[in-house]
Parts: structure tokens; C-alpha cells; sequence
């Protein structure tokens, strides 16, 4: 009996934190709008949405990660209001009834070892590595040396993206080796002499080299040109048209302030502030 | 009435924290076959464990490479760290002085208390280089096992020595009494005496290897084709989960878990091994 009278005391106060927790995270700002998907969108949607924050404070954006296909599938099913995805819609996500809204886009470098003498590689080239039909940086101008192929795994938007604009019919072959991240991908190129990778452009920094393909460097000025012929669409998601606090965030980013942080580290789709 | 209140609220607290691990095991049990079984269905329970090729983009899925894989460097880990944890085992139950003692089983007892990552991050940056200088890629098969021995080895030493201590004194003072020397009372008496519970140690320790995830994904280059060499690059089960579940939906996402029900069996087969084998020892050590 005592015992009774205990949990039920002890049911009760939890129902009260409880109570509690819940009112004190949602009575922050009154409208809650949530995104998830893409990694590569994810640090954008993070900045677009800290600046939307600070002019509107009735509402609040929470961010996250999940990759397109979470993107895209809890974009479907309502889970969240915008979906992120760093690539295009497979032939079995159409139909889902979204809307994309194209508040970006993002180059892929073609990227090796520092040391590497190669310097430029067609898009022919690039595609022969990365399907096994090249195997050694002789066949390309370099030295004796067989070429490690390192990739994204499956699933990927970086991935599909590659697969997508790069390898056309041909599949990344089976000798590859895999990593989860963009990061990985860098750490395991810069460590590897004969290696060779892809990178979204916002990953690229002083540990790898980057190859010119088809004789254009890999710059944002190029990608937004239309020179540099690696570039993908970066999407939010919406389910049908957006209405209220959802269409105006998304109407934000894609204005001349929200374009302006687009810039800082992607490519912005319309014109900048 | 207090003590008698303490004593019972102290039987229902153990009681529903027995339960409690017992019905999460069941729950994740459930769960990991209900999200699976689906692939079986679809794919094919042959065509899924006996298929070469990995291509969930073009719907295909096969995870004979990955069992490959987790066995290769299972088998890997166990040769390299069988020998040195029974030497081990032996020199601090039987050789080392109590202070050589004192300091290195704490130290091998620290070994398990190192993060996965921490491993992998370690033989990311010393062995995959050192294993690129005998050929390929340096991710491979042979880095992923010396990995995998550091971290199993602790498991065995610590169990084979316990098990070697745990030998009535008796059969080594009989032993020494007849004339045999200190290697051949280890060697013909102690040894097999403890045989039960070394086996278990080997066992268990197949158990952390089979299972091993993170340290695996850092250092064994995550390709989908079956090794052929111990150069080769290859992908553990776990890892096949671990690299692509973020980026899973569908038949993809169900054929993850349907990784999971074969890792699932794998670890409940060698468990009940180690158990067999552990009872099967204290039977033996009864009868005599």
C-alpha cells in the first residue's frame, strides 16, 4: 500500500517536470518550423535560419542532419516542414508532391594529394578513374603509380551528385574505398600520395590539390558562370506550395539578404545584397 | 515497519532492474526483426547472404563481401592475438614477479577502457601508412586485425589468467612434486586444467572483434568486394550498417537491418559457445 501511495506520488511529480520541460521549450517563440536532410545544406540552413531568427523572434527554426534521402522522405510524410537535399529528385521521390525551392547551389572538386603533378583532368578522364577503366597516374600524365579511388558511400548526395554530372552511365567501382563523411574523404586523400577524391567546393582547403577539369578551375566565379561543369542544386523541400511562416522563411532565403549568406561559402541562385 | 518496507522496496528494485535489461534485449530483438525481415522477403534470404554485389542504388544487395569481411579480420585479430594473450595470460599468473604484476594488469585492464575511435584514430595515422609500404592502399584487412588485437587482447588475457589462478593448487604442487619442471607443470598440467576457461576468453574475445564498429570504418577503407589478400581493403557488417544507415530509406533501410539480423546471430551463436564452453569446464572440474 505504501508502496502504491509512493508511485504514484513519484508518477505524478515526473508528469509535472515533464509538464514543465515541455512548456519552457515551446513557449520560446510560438511558431516552430523544422528542417532536416542534406549534411552539405545543413551548416547553410543553420546560418539562413539564425539570420531569420533575428528579424522574426515568434518564430523558431531547428536544423538537422540525416542526408537528402531523410530529406526528402520526411519532407513526404510531413515529419518536417522543409526537407534538405543536395541533389536531385530520384524518378521514385517524384510525384511525393514537393516543391523544390533552389536556395543554392554547390560546386564538387576533383581533388588529390598535394604532391600529385597532375594538375587538370577531363571530365572523360575523371569518369575512366573513378569506373576502374584508368588504373594507373601514367594513362593521365602523372607517374607510375596506381591510383587509389576514394569515394562517398551510397546514399550519399555528394554521391549521387558525382555520379550524376561526372559518370553519366558507368558505376564508381567496386575497388573504392568508402568513407561517410566529406571530411573523411579529405583526411584520406591528403594521407594518400596516389589517391584521388571528390569534395563539396565548402570542404576544400590547403591538404589537397585541386584538379581544373576540362581546363577550367574549380572557383566559385567558374561554377557560377557555368564554366566549371561540376555544380549541383542544393533544395528545400516543401510539401506542396509553403503557406505562412514556412513560405516566408523560404521566401527570405531566397532574397538578396538571404542570398548574401548563400555567398559566404556556396553559390547564390539570384542576386546578392 | 522501515525495515521491512526497505526490504521489500529492495526486491521490487532488483526485480524490475533484471527485467528491465531483459525486456530491452527483447525489444531491440523485436524491433531489429521487424525492419528486417522485410528485405529477407523481398530480396531473398539467399540472394542477400550469398550475393557479391552491394548496389542499393540500383536495388541490389548482397552482403557476401561483408561477411567476408568481419570474418577475415575476426580470423586476423584471434591469430595475432590468441598466442600473445595466452603468453600473457601465462607470464602474469605464473612467471612475472608480484610487482612486474602489480603494473601490468592494471595496464592491460586500461586497454579496455579506451574508446573505439581512439583506436581507430591511432591506426588511421601509424599502421594504415606502415601497411601502405607492403603494398595497396594501406586501408585493409591487415590493419583492421592488428586494430582489433590491440582491443581484444585484454578480454583474453584477463580471462585466460583467471582461469590459469583459478587451477587448484593442488595439480601444480602434485605436478612439481613428481619431478616435472616450472614450463612442463604449465605446459602438461595448468594449461589444459584452465583449457575451459581460455577457450571462453578466445570466444568472448571474438565476440568484441566480430562486433567492433568505429575503430573498423576508420582503417579498413569500407569497399564492397570480397578481399582477396590481407592488403586488400574490405567492410565488416557493422560497418556496412554504421557508413550508410544515415542516408537509408526503404528496401535499403530494411536491408540495414537485415545486416543487423545476421550480426544478431553471428553474436548469439559465439555467445552461446563461450557459455557451452565455460559450463562444460566448471562440469569437468566437479567430476575430477
Amino acid at each position: 500500500m505504501k508502496i502504491k501511495q509512493l508511485v504514484k506520488r513519484s508518477t505524478l511529480m515526473v508528469s509535472v517536470l515533464l509538464a514543465v520541460a515541455l512548456a519552457l521549450t515551446g513557449c520560446s517563440g510560438g511558431i516552430t518550423i523544422t528542417e532536416a536532410g542534406s549534411t552539405t545544406v545543413q551548416p547553410l540552413a543553420q546560418d539562413l535560419a539564425d539570420a531569420y531568427m533575428a528579424i522574426d523572434d515568434t518564430v523558431a527554426i531547428t536544423v538537422a542532419g540525416g542526408g537528402s534521402s531523410v530529406g526528402v522522405a520526411s519532407a513526404a510524410d510531413g515529419t518536417v516542414d522543409i526537407g534538405a537535399a543536395s541533389r536531385e529528385l530520384k524518378p521514385s521521390e517524384e510525384g511525393l508532391g514537393l516543391v523544390k525551392h533552389h536556395i543554392a547551389s554547390d560546386g564538387i572538386a576533383i581533388v588529390a594529394h598535394p604532391s600529385q603533378n597532375v594538375t587538370g583532368l577531363t571530365t572523360e578522364e575523371v569518369r575512366n578513374i573513378f569506373s576502374g577503366n584508368i588504373t594507373n597516374w601514367a594513362e593521365v600524365g602523372g607517374g607510375n603509380a596506381t591510383i587509389v579511388v576514394i569515394a562517398r558511400e551510397e546514399g550519399s548526395g555528394t554521391r549521387a551528385a558525382f555520379e550524376e554530372l561526372v559518370m553519366e552511365d558507368e558505376v564508381i567501382t567496386d575497388d573504392a574505398i568508402l568513407f561517410p563523411s566529406n571530411g573523411a574523404v579529405r583526411t584520406a586523400v591528403a594521407g594518400d600520395e596516389d589517391s584521388i577524391g571528390f569534395l563539396s567546393f565548402g570542404y576544400i582547403d590547403e591538404t589537397v590539390r585541386v584538379f581544373d577539369i576540362d581546363g577550367v578551375e574549380a572557383t566559385v566565379e567558374n561554377a557560377i558562370s557555368g564554366d566549371y561543369p561540376v555544380v549541383r542544386p542544393l533544395y528545400f523541400l516543401t510539401l506542396g506550395e509553403p503557406t505562412g511562416k514556412v513560405a516566408d522563411f523560404i521566401d527570405f532565403c531566397l532574397c538578396p539578404d538571404g542570398q548574401a549568406i548563400v555567398a559566404e561559402d556556396y553559390i547564390p541562385t539570384g542576386p546578392t545584397s | 515497519m522501515s525495515r521491512y518496507f526497505t526490504n521489500r522496496l529492495a526486491k521490487y528494485a532488483v526485480f524490475i532492474s533484471a527485467s528491465v535489461s531483459f525486456i530491452v534485449l527483447l525489444a531491440i530483438a523485436l524491433f531489429i526483426f521487424r525492419e528486417g525481415l522485410p528485405a529477407f522477403e523481398q530480396i531473398g534470404i539467399l540472394d542477400f547472404l550469398f550475393g557479391t554485389v552491394w548496389r542499393p542504388g540500383q536495388e541490389q544487395y548482397g552482403i557476401l563481401a561483408m561477411i567476408v569481411g568481419s570474418v577475415a579480420v575476426t580470423a586476423g585479430a584471434l591469430l595475432l592475438a590468441v598466442p600473445l594473450g595466452i603468453a600473457c595470460a601465462i607470464l602474469l599468473a605464473e612467471v612475472a614477479p608480484f610487482r612486474f604484476r602489480q603494473i601490468l594488469r592494471p595496464a592491460v585492464e586500461l586497454l579496455v577502457g579506451i574508446p573505439s575511435v581512439v583506436y581507430g584514430l591511432v591506426g588511421l595515422v601509424l599502421l594504415v601508412p606502415a601497411v601502405r609500404e607492403l603494398g595497396g592502399p594501406g586501408y585493409s584487412v591487415l590493419a583492421a586485425s592488428i586494430v582489433l588485437t590491440a582491443m581484444v587482447l585484454p578480454t583474453i588475457i584477463s580471462i585466460s589468467e583467471d582461469s590459469i589462478r583459478a587451477v587448484p593448487a593442488v595439480y601444480k604442487e602434485g605436478a612439481l612434486a613428481l619431478g616435472a619442471t616450472h614450463w612442463q607443470t604449465i605446459r602438461r598440467v595448468l594449461l589444459p586444467a584452465a583449457r575451459s576457461g581460455i577457450g571462453a576468453s578466445i570466444v568472448l574475445g571474438m565476440g568484441r572483434a566480430v562486433g567492433e564498429t568505429m575503430a573498423m570504418i576508420m582503417v579498413i577503407g569500407n569497399t564492397i568486394k570480397i578481399p582477396t589478400t590481407p592488403l586488400d581493403p574490405a567492410r565488416t557488417l557493422t560497418g556496412n550498417i554504421a557508413v550508410e544507415i544515415g542516408y537509408a530509406a526503404g528496401l535499403h533501410r530494411n536491408a540495414l537491418f537485415a545486416t543487423g539480423i545476421v550480426l544478431f546471430i553471428f553474436i548469439l551463436i559465439i555467445n552461446s559457445i563461450a557459455v557451452i564452453s565455460l559450463k562444460r569446464g566448471v562440469h569437468a572440474q566437479n567430476i575430477t
